[in-house]
């Protein structure tokens, strides 16, 4: 499992140029990814999670300073030249956004998303990208993808859009899928199919996932490690159950308990 | 404004109307707009003659040279509204996908450009080129491309925050890219709105010039010219201003109605998204 790690973070942290001064929202996060696991990041509302992805992608805002190093499949991602960063974005590591309903194209049908990603990445025709859309279609659970590929966002229901977001993502076969919130805008059935999915995807193609959430129910079901972050900073990380038996700091301790005064159920989760 | 829905129909149908025998009448039409007939002057509107609205002063069809004057009018409008949107489009993405040092640039050119004043502006250009019918289009187009620029960079700024946009980013799109597949065809509803305002606002600046003796050349006419040479002949002729100054009037008309229902139509869809 040590031979090749699909994703090695070392100390990497973002800087935001305020006006009163710099801003770390992201301070020396280092954590190692296998291929085949699933790496969970919780943590509450502006901790940083959200910034640490894009780090990952170099898609920090303007103006923001990022540090550290962090290695896709052995390959330096931070300070990467913009093109070498484009032709990874999309293709070895890709990204499945919280909100179904905004992260895809009103204007253009899903054949036309999907195809383009194969397009720029893998430089197919636009009939043979239709295809193998809609191969990825069908393995994310979506009946008739034939007709789905014609079709407008606003004719699919939320669990359905989210399906095709994580088929866009999957299209390239990357070997780190980082998941924001997949699940949040989605109600709870809906939510257990799409992880039931990705648990299913990432045994079939073998890919690391980075699921950034802050419910905690949602890590016990599907993480095999678990990273706390609070206010920029990895607090404790572990396998899932351990983190979740013995908690060692007061930000995880915190989170836990917050998720079992919500639904008294999440104790009996793991 | 609750009324819109039926009147579009009728102004659309107006429209085509216009269009249709703007094309049609001049070409079966046994007159031409420029053949003087020194037997027919001032000829009295009779279908007798087959002058339906008569001759003018120098025994030319006024049917003809009415339809010849909406051509013009309506080609220099066309025209005109394409360039200053090709322009305008494509500085104004951009701009305001660019952001930051390029947007500045490009925006401040336009600010200047807008502090040109427009009349004499046409005016150095005809006495530099002289007056001709292309000199219109870039005249019109070189000015009603800056309010197309603003408008397009004021939506793609709003659009550029669309987690789609993100989502494209992510997915390994260049900039370039992401214009041309996610930015254009989420304007294209605004565009097709200020494409229908903007063609009734260049006939009349088209008409304005005409009226100011820098339009169309003689024996050429646009309505604008024609209504200008109508008016000197008022007294006498009343039908000669009548006509074209109809016509005109019908046409922006319709323009704006339908501008004004299409802007109606896009607006709920532009605040929710999906």
């Amino acid at each position: 499992m040590s031979a090749m790690l699909a994703l090695q973070v070392d100390g990497l942290s973002v800087t935001h140029a305020a006006a009163d001064g710099a801003r770390t929202v992201v301070s020396g996060v280092s954590f190692e990814l296998a291929r085949g696991r699933i790496l969970g990041i919780a943590g509450e509302s502006g901790c940083g999670k959200t910034q640490l992805l894009l780090a990952l992608l170099g898609l920090s805002p303007p103006g923001a300073q990022v540090s550290g190093s962090a290695l896709l499949s052995g390959r330096q991602l931070v300070g990467a030249d913009r093109r070498v960063l484009r032709s990874l974005r999309g293709n070895r590591i890709a990204m499945v956004f919280q909100d179904p309903m905004t992260a895809l194209n009103p204007y253009l049908t899903i054949g036309t998303q999907l195809a383009e990603v194969l397009q720029v990445h893998r430089g197919l025709s636009k009939s043979q990208a239709l295809l193998h859309s809609q191969h990825m279609l069908e393995a994310v659970g979506i009946d008739a993808p034939a007709r789905r590929l014609r079709q407008h966002p606003h004719e699919l229901s939320g669990g359905m859009r989210q399906r095709v977001l994580l088929a866009m993502a999957l299209l390239c076969e990357p070997d780190v899928l980082l998941a924001d919130e997949p699940t949040t805008a989605l109600d709870v059935t809906v939510q257990a199919q799409i992880l039931d999915l990705l648990l299913d995807l990432r045994e079939r193609l073998g890919m690391a996932v980075v699921l950034v959430t802050h419910d905690m129910g949602v890590l016990a079901q599907v993480a095999d490690d678990v990273a706390v972050m609070h206010a920029g900073v990895l607090v404790e990380q572990g396998p899932v159950q351990q983190l979740f038996d013995a908690p060692q700091s007061s930000a995880t301790q915190s989170l836990l308990a917050a998720a079992r005064q919500l639904s008294p159920t999440a104790q009996s989760l793991i | 404004m609750n009324s819109t829905p039926p009147l579009p129909r009728w102004s659309l149908l107006l429209l085509l109307t216009i269009v249709v025998l703007a094309v049609v009448v001049p070409w079966i039409s046994p007159w031409t707009y420029y053949t003087p007939s020194w037997d027919e002057l001032d000829l009295e509107p009779t279908f007798a003659n087959g002058h339906w609205l008569g001759t003018d002063d120098l025994g030319r069809d006024l049917l003809v040279r009415l339809m010849w004057g909406c051509r013009i009018s309506l080609l220099v409008a066309v025209a005109a509204s394409l360039t200053s949107l090709f322009i305008g489009v494509l500085w104004g993405a951009t701009a305001g996908y660019a952001g930051g040092r390029v947007d500045a640039w490009l925006m401040r050119t336009v600010d200047v450009l807008y502090a040109v004043p427009f009349i004499p502006f046409v005016i150095v250009l005809t006495v530099l080129f002289g007056r001709n019918i292309v000199l219109l289009f870039v005249a019109i187009g070189a000015v009603s491309w800056l309010d197309t620029a603003r408008i397009v960079r004021g939506q793609t700024l709003a659009l550029r925050q669309r987690e789609f946009i993100t989502a494209a980013r992510v997915g390994g799109m260049s900039p370039a890219q992401i214009v041309r597949r996610h930015v254009l065809p989420n304007l294209a509803g605004i565009v097709a709105v200020y494409l229908t305002l903007t063609i009734p606002t260049v006939i009349l600046v088209e008409a304005f010039l005409g009226y100011l003796g820098l339009g169309a050349q003689a024996p050429l006419t646009s309505l604008g010219v024609m209504i200008a040479d109508g008016a000197a002949q008022l007294r006498s002729r009343p039908r000669l201003l009548i006509c074209p100054a109809l016509l005109l009037a019908l046409l922006v008309l319709c323009c704006n109605r339908l501008g004004d229902a299409l802007r109606d139509h896009f607006d709920p869809a532009s605040g929710g998204g999906a």
